[in-house]
């Protein structure tokens, strides 16, 4: 200590000393800093984030909305099942995890433990299904059918099984009230995708992680009606995901009630006379072909004449829109879609299109009023109708002599068309049209609304097809590269006709207008559009957008919105026209080619109006049309490889309505049987509670009528017992004809679907 | 090591006023005390009280039921503490400095003792020893004091006996060895934010002493070079390195250390400028900070108190740093300048790293912000080294 001043030491540790002081000073400074950085220039940022952090949603899914027949009877509606699920965050507050409650679960519920275990692990990237894909904060359902007993084991001893809860939930159910099974009309649902929530994030209606969207048919089209708004509650939540406090509280508004025209007992026996009379037309023996009938396909629609509204609609195949409940099995999705299903989610009254044969003819009568020919004619019926070295034979080669237009539409006589639409042919110009053809034959069809879509209220409604100068055109560009490649002068019938369509498929030929005069050639419709311009025929021009959809009631009852119905134009023809018309559509019902299938039809009081179809198909077996209405319904009907359209289709559409107006075997009206005499006009009662009252539907409607109509076919079926397979409910895939093949209906066209002289 | 008393004796102070007597001795004594530091530290443990018991009173999995129960324990380590400052005080760094080697033995025994079975894990580092009743120990925190006290020992005795001016090379290798001995085995536990304490006290020790500027640059050199050695040859598997970079950028470990990092950054950036005010932080109250009572107390400020509560905290330490350079540069002696600077060396490099990590500057270790942070041994090793400075501050002249 002697050499050492008293004051201090050494320079060298006093300068070091001094070093150590800034650098601590630095370091402080330096936190300061970065603590104002943080704080106090990112500082909102960063209270945005925190706020993000410890705000989580719990969401309360609405209630969809039901959807009702004409009276209230519920055709979509909720059931209530007994939901088992299980709170993440409660199961991750306990120490194993909430193993050892789950594995507990799973003895109650008769699951494995691991089946358990797998339905509430988040998906992620690297978890295959099953695994819950909603949200965390969300009571994950472990399974939807537990029985009342195993609800009751769980909730009496609640404290051996926290985090778990069983309560009722609703879950979407399609009733099928007295079997009529409406597949097609209604729809589907199925989980909205990640990039459906996406899309409608920043609109009014956003989807959640947990929505079930309307993929097809009523479900679809009405899905932002039927689908409410699910309740919001945010709350304050830790870290586990613990709840410290309620932030806000949106409350769940349930989906409004869809009233639809569709009468249940209806729609079942037209899914019942539709199968039945396809299941028929398999046992026919086909001439043409000399094998029985495919019938692997049909459709029928029932419709207020007056005012467009839909009171049946059946599609055939079918299927139970109950296989899409709580998420389709790949099995049954196979078979709902794969090449050998045949399609059955396909709505073939909207979305199947095919030539319509004679039911057209009352187009091309227009046009010819139009074009400036008389009703009364007289127009001879020869038995074929010749151009060139081509010969047109009318149906089975009949001769009616000279006959009105009138009469040509009873009889179905094609000459007479032919030789009409022939001469305006020449008329345009023949095969060196005019500059501004008159083509009175195709604008009188655009003006009946073919070639485009009715506008009815069902998604992905297809257009049919007018074959016009400008469709001619357009299809040659587009084809003449392959038929010129295959086309061969002296070859097969399809060379022969490809090198026909490669040298002049651009133009009006004589032989196509003389083919399209009947429904033949390239033309398309659908059963929609036939029973739109029929009805328009039966209520005095007017062609309206076909609906089902009726009202929308609010789910409390209080706002009913009305859906309208509204016009796409008027027939083109006159009063006086349109009269002599229906006097000839009621002459095939009386006395010509439908009047078979009206025999003891009560005509005086219920006027019957019809038209047969028989359209054929290059390839294929003849399709079935039937058109038909009284003052207040239009029917119509087809049947793809069915046979003739009285023949296949008659009875069936018969039957309808004899349901319909209670008339029995023998022309007898019983008001009491009759289902539907007039079209229903009030909407449903609603309770003051918001539920609609609805009356009883028969367990099957199309089986009350204990006497079979007149026609005897359907007798034996009715009264079989044994017949395991009821139609109308839900034929499996299997027990679609496996062999058929599905009907090529937007090809049936492509220059072959002729009628030639053979 | 009779030097030591006699030094006592030298400087002035009588044999009467040895024991309580010294302390509260009417003339000088209380004068003596560096209030702004004792009152700064007693103002971080209290405020660090209340920071942790924001942050434990809803953790029902730690606080056993009782919101108050880390509150109750961190004023029971502050009381024991402030006792420890005042036994050292009674003693006199001067007294103790004849214990170092035994204390210096006692405190690498007991690190010794954490790599036996008798040693328990938390929070991945293999570093503390269960006592009975639920208490614990965290030896590495007491070596941070023996090391400073030791390497003082060594390197002072030969300056103070006036032989030399400079500790020699033998001397300063010989300090060396004995930091490195505890400093290896704390390494095996791993303890690595303690280790990096200790290369930072070994530092400040050395720079303090005087010894030759070939050693404090050679070791800085020498650490560098280390650094580079082990990234460059690949020892560190990448998810080591990602868990070192991710304070920097959460995303290379974003479950881990990476989450820590966003979700301090989060809750002391939420805070502004005066806070949410205490208790109220939603980071905070829903515990989305990791061990927030003892690593990551300065979040609980940060989101609480705001700016306003965070620069209080670093101010207060800045206090006791500043206080402890002065007694540093003023102790006559260079044993005593020596076991400050290592203080301010220790807790500096401590304070910055604790808060550092929490503001995304520096890399997430297990480190305890001093006075704030709960825990009982870093509580009592503070506590020791105010007694420690205080302890300087009074045994030197007054004539100074």
């Amino acid at each position: 200590m002697t050499n050492i001043p008293e004051t201090g030491r050494s320079p060298r540790v006093q300068i070091r000393l001094v070093v150590i002081q800034v650098l601590v000073v630095s370091l402080l400074g330096t936190l300061g800093g970065r603590l104002w950085y943080l704080q106090i220039r990112e500082g909102d940022q960063y209270a945005r984030e925190a706020s993000g952090n410890h705000v989580q949603q719990v969401v309360q899914p609405a209630v969809r909305g039901s959807i009702l027949d004409a009276r209230g009877v519920a055709l979509a509606d909720n059931e209530t099942r007994l939901v088992v699920s299980a709170s993440r965050t409660e199961l991750l507050k306990m120490k194993d995890d909430g193993k050892a409650v789950l594995t507990k679960l799973a003895g109650v519920l008769g699951m494995s433990a691991k089946e358990v275990s797998e339905k509430v692990r988040l998906c992620d990237a690297k978890t295959p299904q099953p695994c819950w894909n909603g949200s965390p904060y969300q009571p994950i359902p472990i399974t939807d059918e537990a029985t009342p007993k195993q609800a009751l084991q769980i909730r009496e001893r609640a404290e051996d099984f926290p985090g778990i809860t069983a309560e009722p939930q609703a879950v979407r159910r399609y009733a099928a009230p007295g079997k009529a099974n409406t597949a097609q009309v209604l729809g589907y649902l199925s989980p909205v995708t990640d990039e459906e929530i996406q899309k409608a994030q920043d609109t009014d209606s956003p989807y959640l992680r947990s929505d079930m969207v309307g993929r097809s048919g009523l479900e679809r089209q009405y899905d932002k009606q039927l689908r409410g708004k699910a309740g919001v509650t945010r709350y304050e939540v830790d870290k586990l995901g613990r709840v410290l406090g309620q932030a806000e509280a949106d409350p769940a508004e349930p989906g409004a009630n869809l009233v639809t025209s569709i009468d249940a007992r209806v729609q079942r026996i037209a899914e019942y006379e539709l199968n039945e009379a396809m299941k028929e037309a398999r046992k026919q023996h086909d001439r043409n072909t000399n094998r029985t009938y495919e019938a692997d396909s049909g459709a029928v629609v029932v419709m207020e004449a007056k005012t467009g509204r839909v009171v049946a609609m059946a599609s055939n195949p079918t299927y139970d829109p109950n296989a899409w409940v709580g998420g389709i099995s790949a099995k049954d999705y196979a078979a709902l879609t794969g090449k050998d299903s045949n399609y059955p989610l396909l709505n073939r009254a909207i979305q199947g299109q095919s030539a319509p044969g004679s039911i057209f003819k009352v187009i091309p009568t227009a046009a010819a009023i139009n074009a400036g020919y008389s009703f009364e004619g007289p127009y001879n019926c020869s038995s074929s109708y010749s151009i060139g070295s081509q010969v047109f034979k009318n149906f089975e080669s009949q001769n009616h002599g000279p006959i009105s237009l009138g009469r040509a539409l009873e009889v179905s006589c094609d000459t007479v068309f032919y030789a009409l639409s022939h001469e305006e042919w020449k008329r345009d110009g023949g095969n060196k049209p005019k500059k501004k053809p008159d083509d009175w034959f195709y604008k009188t069809s655009h003006q009946f609304g073919l070639g485009k879509e009715t506008g009815i209220d069902l998604p992905n409604e297809v257009t049919g097809r007018v074959p016009d100068r400008q469709w001619k055109l357009d299809y040659w560009k587009a084809n003449k590269d392959v038929w010129c490649k295959t086309g061969k002068k002296d070859g097969s019938y399809a060379e022969r006709i490809a090198y026909e369509n490669c040298l002049e498929g651009n133009r009006l030929r004589a032989g196509d207008s003389v083919n399209y005069s009947i429904g033949q050639g390239d033309t398309l419709v659908t059963p929609i559009q036939m029973a739109t311009i029929y009805a328009a025929i039966a209520n005095g021009g007017t062609l309206y957008d076909p609906t089902v959809g009726k009202a929308v009631i609010s789910p409390d009852g209080r706002t009913v919105t009305e859906i309208e119905p509204e016009s796409h134009g008027k027939l083109p023809m006159t009063k006086k026209t349109l009269s002599q018309i229906d006097g000839a559509l009621e002459g095939v019902a009386t006395r010509g080619t439908a009047a078979w299938r009206f025999g003891g039809w009560p005509q005086d009081e219920i006027p019957m109006h019809a038209k047969t179809g028989t359209a054929e198909v290059y390839g294929k077996q003849t399709t079935s049309w039937f058109a038909t209405y009284t003052k207040d319904y239009s029917i119509v009907m087809t049947i793809s490889q069915g046979g003739t359209g009285s023949g296949a289709s008659g009875p069936a559409v018969r039957n309808i309505y004899n349901a319909l107006y209670g008339v029995s075997e023998d022309g007898e009206i019983d008001k009491k049987k009759a289902l539907l005499p007039t079209p229903q006009k009030t909407l449903p009662k609603v309770r003051t509670d918001g539920t609609i009252q609805a009356p009883k539907v028969s367990k099957d409607p199309a089986k009350d009528r204990t006497k079979p109509s007149p026609d005897a076919r359907a007798t034996t079926e009715q009264d079989d017992p044994a017949d395991p397979q009821q139609p109308g409910t839900v034929p499996s895939p299997e027990n679609t004809n496996r062999d058929t093949r599905r009907r090529e209906r937007r090809r049936s066209g492509r220059g072959g679907t002729r009628r030639t002289a053979s | 090591m009779t030097g030591g008393v006699n030094s006592f004796q030298v400087s002035g102070y009588g044999p009467e006023r040895a024991g309580w007597t010294r302390v509260f001795a009417r003339d000088s004594l209380a004068r003596r005390l560096d209030w702004p530091m004792l009152l700064s530290a007693v103002a971080l443990s209290l405020l660090g009280s209340l920071l942790v018991y924001s942050a434990t009173r809803n953790r029902t999995e730690l606080n056993q039921g009782d919101p108050y129960y880390f509150l109750v324990r961190h004023w029971l380590n502050t009381g024991i503490g402030l006792a420890l400052m005042i036994g050292v005080l009674w003693l006199g760094h001067r007294a103790l400095r004849t214990a170092v080697p035994l204390l210096y033995g006692a405190s690498v025994f007991l690190i010794l003792l954490v790599l036996t079975p008798l040693g328990s894990t938390i929070n991945g580092a293999h570093s503390w020893i269960k006592l009975p009743g639920g208490f614990s120990l965290q030896p590495s925190e007491f070596v941070k004091i023996t090391i400073i006290l030791g390497m003082a020992m060594l390197l002072a005795a030969r300056v103070d006996a006036g032989d030399k001016p400079y500790p020699d090379h033998r001397t300063v290798l010989q300090a060396l060895g004995l930091a490195v001995v505890p400093m290896l085995i704390v390494m095996l536990m791993p303890d690595l934010g303690s280790v990096m304490v200790m290369v930072v006290i070994v530092l400040g020790v050395l720079l303090a002493s005087g010894a030759s500027n070939r050693w404090v640059f050679g070791l800085l050199g020498a650490g560098a070079a280390g650094a580079i050695t082990v990234w460059q040859l690949g020892v560190l598997d990448e998810y080591q390195i990602n868990r070192f970079a991710a304070f920097a950028n959460p995303e290379l470990d974003p479950a881990g250390v990476g989450y820590n990092t966003n979700q301090a950054r989060i809750a002391i950036g939420s805070g502004g400028l005066t806070g949410s005010g205490l208790f109220q932080g939603s980071q905070t109250t829903g515990q989305f900070v990791p061990e927030q009572q003892t690593d990551f107390v300065f979040t609980v400020a940060g989101e609480e108190l705001g700016f306003v509560g965070g620069a209080l905290i670093i101010g207060l330490l800045g206090v006791i740093l500043w206080r402890a350079c002065r007694i540093a540069r003023d102790t006559t002696d260079l044993y005593g300048t020596v076991v400050a600077a290592g203080i301010v060396a220790w807790f500096a490099f401590q304070t910055f790293e604790n808060v550092g990590m929490t503001l995304g500057i520096m890399p997430v270790t297990g480190l305890p912000l001093p006075f704030v942070s709960y825990g009982g041994s870093s509580m009592f090793a503070v506590w020791l080294a105010v007694g420690l400075l205080q302890s300087i501050r009074m045994q030197r002249p007054m004539s100074a």
